[in-house]
């Protein structure tokens, strides 16, 4: 995977410093509190994962960094740069690309047109042929489907095709809510793999997983969600021999 | 045999200038799932525009000049119109609503529409007052040219939309503004250049059509602005050949109308045509089933 961005450099961040942090951070939908102080790390190269049961905010957490949601409070800071000013296009420009839950491809888009809108923030030519490619070795099965409108693809064709057209725009840090959902298991190891080789070129990825088992495997450090609260963090190994977390989200 | 061939040619001249207006109804409608119902007046006060650039820049005169200066400012007056309207009647809406679940996005939008409509028919009263104003003669060709501005506008408004940025991102919106805003697409930007276009056809449509055959008047937006957009909807709402085969069938229809007996029922010819289409084809005759258009 090539990732220079054509524009924006590296994002610089102090040694031991986070390139994303969030800091007690809380987001209400009308009444509902449904973040209510989360605060969380993620460094440079990092694949943290962020666990939790149906309900428990990872989705809210995910769409407050891409500011899709208000902040009630608290403060979101990437790279130094305090997010809480920025609104969502300009969160992509800065260097972060979230894969939505449900995949939210462009259904009347062809797969290379969906592929070619992710590159809209910096349109260059040149990074977009590049990252074309790097997709498509990254998931051979959309290689095929270039000219199929997206809607046409399957479950798991789709989330490829999502990942993808998030990788288009070059983001130093991937944001994966659910990558796993609803689909075929073959699929999900292709899915998982592919995440692992975008990390090891180099992009930051926050995983938001309810499939606890993959997710503790495919990270090195977690977040336990409940209720809107940070419940637990470590390792990532640890937390797969925590009895809680067994109990709780692995079945035993 | 004359009779109706006449009949074809003004109805074609007439389709044509309905279709114009019909795409500014159904790239709005691609975009936002919206029927901006003042869109019939903005093609209103394009013909104002236009009646009084025209004159200003002398008319009978310079007919070439007049002609093209005026019809392009009239364009660019109802393309900031149309965007004005979007502003201050559909933008504070869609901004209340984001991040929310809110039942009533498609509703208000659709209230402040008629709202607007209405205000800008009442404004035009009071500015232009009901008066009839007939427009200079320019040239003798204006029929011809009416059809064949607007193919060339349909050419390119295809390739604007398939072959530009602009147009994928207009697309991209369409299915999804979430996911459309997590490409980096500035998607208030997109929507405002779609209502400027919408808008600047509407005018270009109500130019032509007064120098054709007629003068402008506060009401010809009701009128107009019908057909428009029972064409939009007949040809499938959100397509934009869709819009121009619409606004031909329904000008060719309404002269054909006007050769039998029943001449004053052509609104009603339409209507009848428009409900068996949509009963045979729900999504209109080149409309897409499924949600996502333009
Ligand atoms: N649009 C919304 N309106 C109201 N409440 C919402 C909305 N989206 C999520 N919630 C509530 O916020 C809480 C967290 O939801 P979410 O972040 O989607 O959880 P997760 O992704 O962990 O399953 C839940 O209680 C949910 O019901
Ligand atoms: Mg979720």
């Amino acid at each position: 995977m090539r990732t220079a961005h054509p524009t924006r450099p590296e994002p610089q961040v102090a040694d031991g410093a986070p390139l994303l942090a969030l800091r007690d951070v809380q987001v209400a939908y009308g009444g509902i509190h449904a973040l209510k102080g989360v605060s969380l790390e993620v460094g440079k190269g990092e694949i943290v994962a962020m666990i939790g049961a149906n309900g428990a905010g990872k989705t809210t957490t995910l769409k407050s960094i891409a500011r899709l949601l208000p902040l009630a409070a608290g403060s979101i800071t990437f790279a130094g740069q305090d997010l809480g000013r920025l609104d969502t296009e300009s969160v992509v420009t800065a260097g972060i690309s979230l894969v939505p839950e449900g995949r939210a491809i462009f259904p009347n888009l062809t797969v290379r047109e969906n592929l070619e809108i992710g590159a809209y923030g910096h349109r260059d030519r040149r990074a977009m042929g590049e990252t074309i490619d790097d997709v498509v070795q990254l998931f051979p099965r959309l290689g095929e489907r270039m000219k199929q409108e997206g809607g046409t693809l399957s479950g798991g064709e789709q989330q490829m095709l999502a990942i993808g057209r998030a990788l288009m725009a070059r983001p130093s840090l991937l944001l994966l809510d659910e990558p796993s959902l609803g689909i075929a298991p073959r699929l999900v190891q292709d899915i998982f793999a592919a995440v692992g080789r975008i990390a090891e070129s180099g992009t930051t990825i926050l995983l938001v997983e309810q499939n606890t088992r993959l997710a503790l495997a495919a990270s090195s450090r977690a977040y336990v969600l409940r209720t809107g609260e940070i419940a637990k963090h470590g390792p990532s190994a640890e937390l797969a021999r925590d009895p809680e977390i067994r109990a709780a989200y692995l079945g035993g | 045999m004359q009779a109706l061939l006449d009949a074809l040619v003004t109805g074609l001249a007439q389709g044509a200038m309905i279709a114009l207006v019909a795409l500014g109804y159904s790239m709005v409608y691609g975009v936002l799932k919206l029927i901006n119902f003042a869109h019939s007046e903005v093609f209103m006060m394009g013909a104002f525009a236009g009646f009084y650039l025209l004159n200003a820049l002398g008319g009978a005169d310079h007919p070439v000049l007049a002609a093209v200066c005026g019809t392009l400012g009239a364009m660019a007056l109802a393309a900031a119109l149309g965007v004005l309207v979007e502003r201050i009647a559909y933008r504070p809406l869609r901004e209340r609503s984001r991040g929310r679940a809110s039942g009533n996005v498609r509703v208000t939008p659709l209230v402040t529409a008629l709202g607007v409509s209405v205000l800008l028919k009442n404004v035009a009263q009071l500015a232009f007052t009901a008066r009839y104003k007939s427009y200079p003669q320019l040239f003798g060709h204006t029929r011809l040219l009416i059809f064949v501005v607007t193919l060339v506008t349909m050419g390119l408004l295809q390739l604007l939309v398939h072959r530009t940025w602009t147009g994928k991102a207009m697309r991209a919106l369409s299915a999804n503004v979430e996911a459309a805003r997590l490409m980096g697409v500035r998607t208030g930007r997109i929507i405002a250049f779609t209502f400027a276009v919408g808008s600047g056809l509407a005018a270009l449509g109500s130019v032509l059509y007064c120098l054709d055959q007629s003068q402008a008047y506060p009401t010809m937006g009701e009128v107009i602005g019908t057909r428009a957009f029972v064409a939009a909807v007949l040809g499938g709402i959100g397509s934009i050949p869709g819009a121009v085969l619409g606004g031909g069938l329904i000008g060719i229809l309404g002269e054909l109308a006007k050769l039998t007996q029943y001449s004053g029922g052509q609104d009603v010819l339409v209507f009848f045509v428009l409900i068996v289409v949509l009963l045979v084809k729900p999504a209109g005759l080149l409309g897409k089933t499924g949600s996502e258009k333009v």
